[in-house]
């Protein structure tokens, strides 16, 4: 059974090489991409289920029992966040195989795309798993190594900028990332989480306050937590659509899943982190604010993003059972919100041939299929009450009213402001894209991507990937009983931290 | 908790501050040897990180325990050499492409930044109201 944990993780590093290898039949890659990523979906739902009955999978690589050797942990977060992650990676592979059909036929192939995107998912798939600081480490550089390619490929001007800033960017935060995990190892003697957990207790308070201060910059940095997220609007809107789909639902999430994990399981700390809670409250107004400011479609929604990591910061630094529950709800619903919003951005710029607000409109009239596919997840992130966002974001307000100190009153203030702002920023989405009067597409921006914009030329595959995950959002909504009582449970697990110790350093199924 | 000599922290205190530093810098070239010597400062952390004593050769039946060096910091530091050394490639071919696209390595300005010193140089040049216009319906468009 435990061999289960380590698929989503090998099979797509095994499948990239085949990929790799069958580089000029592109039908193959396409074939071999989809059935790779449906596997692991299975496999995913699996995990989630052998979890949620038995408690933690874990699998102790090369057989070295922890906390020498490496451990892959799948327990109730990981295999639920897999499992919805990897649904992600699968409807946005669809979307850019009817992307790339439409641009330029069945024949050809890219050679390097199909490889490098089932290396991205092995990555994040490990950063999920890994029980181990500095096997997380790696997985975030596999991870960040094919997301530097992903965003640079097709070099033009603008995107040697933007790829430029991301890469300097994330590779100064992995610098710290290895820094931090050679003062965890000088003050502790062990980098495997579960064992972690149990040394710095023992730490004096001095230390085990800067370790877990390093590790909030650190993954702060790939969270894009303000005030560190100023590469994020620079750097993912100049990638292409389904690009910037998956680095916006993935990257951030994996880098806030990170912090959550070492934090919670590492230190000890009461209820309530007010810096945390300060924290959110910055990035949830900052990222709003910043949002109303924009005239480009694709900044305004990364604006958006990083207003959301926010509510994400909210519960953690809430640090009870009902904060982590909502902020497990909250990934999962903005996980498949975020590529939603980003997919039909995709889909609007090729009927108008532009990103910038101001030039476009009338586009409910020519396309309402499109026009029904960005509001259900644009009223869900604002969280408007039928849909996914609705049931996370209350979760997440109960929690902080429920705190009762003033940091919570404050914070949760804060987030219903951002809800209406968001809700204010996505309306003039609504009326300056959908409504008013048809404007003339513009001519091509970029001539040199080989590309054809403004022809309203979308596949059905783009069109039936992008709803496909308007469905996840609904399918987020519907399920709201069983999935917020799946992830109670893996908030209560997460704070007590016994049932993934005790899985990972004794007595647990060894591989 | 292990100690570290008071020489390498030294050492590496210079590492990191002259890594920073060059990051600071608006040549590419300099950023990705900041990125470099940082890189370094890391790995050398990583290092002592095992305790600043050199030990025997980690393998048993050579030496007693208590004589040999931690092997665990220098397993982590050659897979994180490795990592820096590739990365350090992939960065030094996008700033060669960079420099082929735009003609120089010079790290530009970010979009907002731009905006604003457009608005700026208008407002000099058509005076103040006329400017301000151009802020509100660059703000509401």
């Amino acid at each position: 059974m435990s061999v289960l944990v380590a698929v989503p993780v090998l099979l797509p590093l095994g499948a990239a090489g085949l990929s790799m290898a069958f580089g000029r039949f592109a039908d193959i890659q396409r074939w071999l991409g989809l059935l790779v990523l449906g596997v692991i979906v299975v496999d995913a739902a699996v995990l989630l289920h052998v979890a949620d009955v038995h408690g933690p999978v874990v699998l102790h690589l090369g057989g070295w029992r922890a906390p020498v050797g490496i451990a892959l942990v799948a327990d109730r977060l990981a295999a639920l966040l897999l499992l919805v992650s990897v649904i992600v990676m699968f409807s946005v592979l669809l979307y850019s195989i009817g992307q790339r059909i439409t641009d330029y036929g069945r024949g050809t192939a890219s050679t390097t795309f199909h490889p490098i995107y089932l290396v991205l998912c092995a990555g994040v798939s490990l950063a999920y798993l890994t029980g181990d600081l500095f096997n997380l480490f790696v997985a975030f550089e596999i991870m960040l190594a094919s997301s530097y390619v992903l965003i640079t490929r097709r070099t033009t001007a603008n995107r040697v900028r933007a790829g430029m800033t991301y890469t300097i960017v994330s590779l100064s935060s992995s610098v710290l990332f290895l820094t931090l995990i050679g003062l965890v190892y000088a003050a502790t003697g062990t980098v495997n989480l579960a064992d972690l957990a149990e040394r710095t207790d023992q730490l004096p308070p001095g230390p085990a306050t800067a370790l877990a201060l390093l590790m909030v910059i650190v993954f702060g940095v790939k969270s894009a937590m303000v005030p560190l997220h100023f590469w994020l609007p620079d750097s993912y809107p100049n990638a292409p659509a389904p690009i910037t789909a998956i680095f916006a639902a993935l990257l951030t999430k994996v880098g806030i899943y990170a912090m959550i994990r070492t934090q919670i399981l590492v230190f000890e700390r009461e209820p309530s982190w007010p810096l945390m809670l300060m924290f959110a409250l910055a990035t949830m107004l900052v990222g709003a604010l910043g949002a109303l400011a924009q005239n480009d479609l694709n900044r305004l929604l990364s604006f958006l993003l990083v207003s959301h990591i926010g509510f994400m910061l909210f519960g953690l630094g809430v640090y009870d059972v009902a904060g982590l529950t909502g902020v497990i709800l909250y990934i999962v619903h903005h996980i498949t919100v975020q590529a939603t919003l980003f997919l039909v951005s995709g889909l609007v710029t090729r009927y108008t041939g532009t990103v910038a607000l101001s030039r476009m409109g009338g586009l409910a009239g020519i396309s309402p299929l499109v026009a029904v596919l960005f509001a259900v997840p644009a009223l869900s992130l604002a969280g408007v009450p039928p849909f996914s966002g609705f049931v996370a974001k209350l979760a997440l307000l109960r929690s902080g009213i429920e705190l009762g100190t003033s940091w919570g009153y404050a914070v949760t203030a804060g987030a219903v402001l951002t809800s209406l702002l968001t809700l204010y920023a996505v309306a003039r989405v609504w009326t300056r894209v959908f409504w008013g009067k048809r404007r003339e597409p513009e001519g091509d921006p970029d001539h040199s991507d080989e590309l054809v914009v403004g022809t309203g030329d979308t596949s059905q595959g783009m069109v039936y990937a992008t709803g496909v995950l308007v469905g996840a959002t609904v399918l987020v909504a519907v399920l709201a009983g069983p999935l917020s009582a799946v992830s109670e449970r893996a908030a209560i697990d997460l704070l007590s931290g016994q049932a993934y110790r005790s899985a990972v350093l004794g007595g647990g199924s060894g591989g | 908790m292990t100690t570290v000599n008071l020489t390498m922290a030294v050492v590496l205190g210079g590492l990191y501050a002259a890594g920073f530093y060059l990051l600071l810098q608006r040549s590419l070239m300099r950023v990705l040897l900041g990125i470099v010597v940082l890189g370094h400062g890391a790995n050398l952390l990583l290092q002592l990180a095992g305790g600043a004593r050199a030990g025997r050769p980690p393998m048993l039946g050579e030496s007693p325990l208590s004589e040999m060096s931690d092997p665990f910091p220098q397993a982590m530091a050659l897979t994180a050499i490795v990592i820096t050394f590739a990365l350090t490639t992939f960065l030094l071919a996008l700033a060669y492409r960079g420099w082929v696209l735009l003609g120089h390595d010079e790290v530009q300005d970010d979009v907002e930044d731009r905006r604003i010193r457009r608005l700026e140089s208008r407002l000099a040049e058509e005076g103040v109201e006329e400017a301000e216009r151009e802020l509100e319906s660059e703000a509401t468009r």
